[in-house]
């Protein structure tokens, strides 16, 4: 019998320590993430990590998968690309949230759409964290950021409730504080056929919380607690109660005919002559 | 003199914030952001004079851009790298509708992989774009050119990219004369090019054309460019008499009796003159216009004092011919009766221009290759 697979194998221990700020969530969920693959025991070498630009887009420097590390928003690309050229492979797509909602927004509507069978974890510390915290398209209404001293006017994106009208098969939302809800999500999604989303709302004391909550990373944390509830409280909130939070839990889970499936059907001929499962 | 002490990229900013814009459109990329977030700055205390937006990436900054010249604007944006290199389409969109948008692009290398260096790949790239291209190779300079910039590109109805190297210039600082706002914006005045899109005449831009209108047009913006040197010198004159300093196109350090030269832009030809008393025989030649290519300039600077030996220092490679410089060199002077022989000294991506590499560089007899020399860098 095989050797269980443990999160170590997933991990680059000797690329310690990490880039990431003390206090940014991103260590926490890149250990979810290697914890879920050791517990579906998907061997390291049929997962590919695609990423893009931004702090979360450094991930793939800790991980022993395949690691595509691409331009800035076009992780979902690469990794459209890599899942059809090897339907074989596990893709995930780790992006941050200028990553994923500005620059790459179109490759993740259609992504949802299209309903490729790719993992997407999204990083959401609610700025541009790597250029030095300017505003992104999650930024809360009126927070200040370094390009908007005096508070962004453009309202931020709901990455859970885009994902969900472009056709997500799966879609949940997290954050850094709640690690175990963190980690059965990533599984989940994972093992979903389809496109999956797991939005994890994440710290970053350097920039947001400094500008906009304090630069600590206990307040931080705290503050990721008071802004969001849970599925089964936020449905019993009336509406005004319900816009002062963001909603945490499983929000789609849904089996829609992902796109390779669909596609064959459409066409068995030319999946025969192509790689991986038609082999 | 008020003297400010400032990074490239601040003198950028400023140098926008005195001329005035109506709106700058942009998104953040190192080691460009700092400009950016000095405009955020500027609008949010109410200094800009204009509105300033982060928008969704930089095809959607330049397009932004475009659609506010259209209307009227004066417009500024800044990008580097992947940036710039992302916003191709609209570069070319906007010298063909002959929108005068001044845009920074600060130099920095283009991925894979995923690279920080400043190597002017970037912008050289971009050369056939129709943009006007000023390379600067201090923050004085970066703040002057950016001024000029609006100018130019207002008189002749084509773009400016103004650039300067990441980090040597975007993020060390120095002192910079930096004018009163009153001051420039009595000097520059307000745009000088009307709006095509406003209430009351229809307008319909951009559509359908055929053969003979698109050679007409080609021809009419390669004429209008061609002009860049005289406009360039003409502002400069004018800006001698007010902020008292000048730039010429193309400028030479030429050592009495010296036949060999450096030729270098963006801080590259910083560097090169710090060390020049210590390269004996060796003079420079500063290139900042590169497009248009100032090359009857050059021509008369290399006949005029029997330069026998041209060093170029390219901080980037065109894969398959070498420094786009030059290229450009060798094309240029191709027509004097005795030509320079050209070595090119090739330093793609971004290590320390030392006085060891020009030294190294100077020492090899005309007919050597400059590749792989002893730089103290290790090619793997």
């Amino acid at each position: 019998m095989a050797v269980k697979l443990s999160y170590r194998e997933y991990f680059k221990e000797d690329a310690l320590p990490l880039m990431w700020c003390s206090g940014c969530g991103n260590g926490i969920l890149l250990r979810a993430i290697t914890d879920s693959l050791a517990d579906l025991q998907i061997p390291p070498h049929q997962v590919v990590v695609s990423t893009g630009i931004g702090c979360w887009g450094k991930a793939d420097d800790y991980m022993k998968t395949h690691a595509f590390h691409g331009s800035h928003g076009r992780a979902l690309a690469f990794g459209t690309g890599i899942k059809l050229g090897n339907p074989d492979l596990h893709v995930i797509a780790l992006m941050g949230d200028g990553d994923a909602l500005a620059i790459g927004g179109n490759h993740f509507i259609h992504s949802a759409r299209r309903n490729i069978d790719i993992t997407a974890v999204v990083s959401n510390n609610f700025n541009y964290g790597m250029t030095g915290g300017q505003y992104s398209p999650t930024t809360p209404l009126s927070s200040k950021t370094t390009t908007s001293p005096i508070g962004v006017a453009e309202p931020a994106f709901d990455v859970c409730g885009l994902s969900e009208q472009c056709g997500a098969n799966y879609v949940a939302r997290t954050t850094a504080y709640h690690v175990t809800q963190m980690k059965r999500m990533i599984t989940a999604a994972i093992q979903k056929k389809g496109f999956s989303v797991v939005e994890v709302l994440n710290t970053c004391p350097t920039h947001f919380g400094r500008r906009n909550i304090a630069g600590d990373p206990v307040s931080v944390m705290q503050y990721l607690k008071d802004i969001t509830v849970n599925k089964s409280r936020y449905e019993k909130m009336d509406e005004e109660e319900k816009a002062k939070y963001l909603v945490t839990g499983e929000l789609v889970n849904k089996d829609r005919p992902d796109f390779l499936s669909v596609y064959r059907e459409l066409n068995p001929a030319a999946s025969e002559t192509g790689r991986g499962e038609s082999k | 003199m008020p003297y400010e002490l400032i990074s490239g990229c601040q003198a950028a900013a400023i140098a926008v914030q005195r001329a005035g814009v109506d709106l700058v459109a942009a998104y953040p990329i190192t080691p460009q952001t700092a400009i950016v977030e000095t405009l955020a700055n500027f609008e949010a205390k109410g200094e800009l004079g204009g509105e300033f937006v982060s928008v969704e990436s930089e095809y959607s900054a330049l397009s932004c851009c475009n659609g506010a010249v259209a209307a009227g604007a004066r417009v500024f944006t800044a990008t580097s790298s992947h940036g710039l290199a992302y916003m191709h389409e609209m570069i070319q969109w906007c010298s063909g509708a002959r929108f005068p948008i001044v845009m920074v692009n600060v130099n920095r290398a283009v991925g894979a992989p995923w690279v920080l260096d400043p190597d002017q790949g970037d912008s050289l790239s971009q050369r056939d774009t129709g943009w006007m291209q000023i390379y600067c190779a201090n923050a004085q300079e970066v703040f002057d050119t950016v001024l000029q910039a609006f100018m130019l590109s207002e008189e002749l109805l084509l773009p400016s990219l103004v650039v300067f190297d990441g980090f040597y210039i975007s993020h060390t600082y120095e002192p910079v004369d930096v004018p009163e706002v009153e001051k420039v914006r009595e000097f520059i005045g307000p745009p000088q090019f009307q709006a095509q899109v406003e209430p009351g005449v229809q307008a319909n831009l951009h559509g359908l054309s055929k053969g003979e209108t698109q050679l007409q047009l080609v021809r009419r913006r390669h004429e209008d460019m061609l002009r860049a040197p005289q406009v360039f010198t003409a502002i400069n004159e004018k800006f001698y008499r007010v902020f008292g300093r000048s730039y010429k196109t193309v400028d030479a350090t030429i050592p009495e009796g010296s036949k060999t030269a450096f030729l270098a832009a963006g801080s590259t030809a910083e560097t090169v003159k710090w060390f020049l008393p210590e390269l004996k025989g060796c003079g420079l030649i500063q290139l900042r216009m590169f497009r248009p290519f100032p090359g009857d300039e050059l021509g008369r600077i290399v006949e005029e004092q029997g330069l026998e030996r041209l060093i170029i220092v390219d901080r980037n490679c065109s894969t398959g011919t070498g420094g786009y410089f030059a290229q450009e060199v060798r094309a240029a002077l191709y027509g004097l009766t005795v030509r320079p022989v050209i070595q090119d000294l090739l330093l793609a991506g971004g290590i320390d221009l030392t006085k060891d590499i020009l030294a190294g560089a100077a020492e090899k007899s005309p007919g050597d290759k400059l590749v792989d020399q002893e730089w103290g860098v290790e090619l793997k």
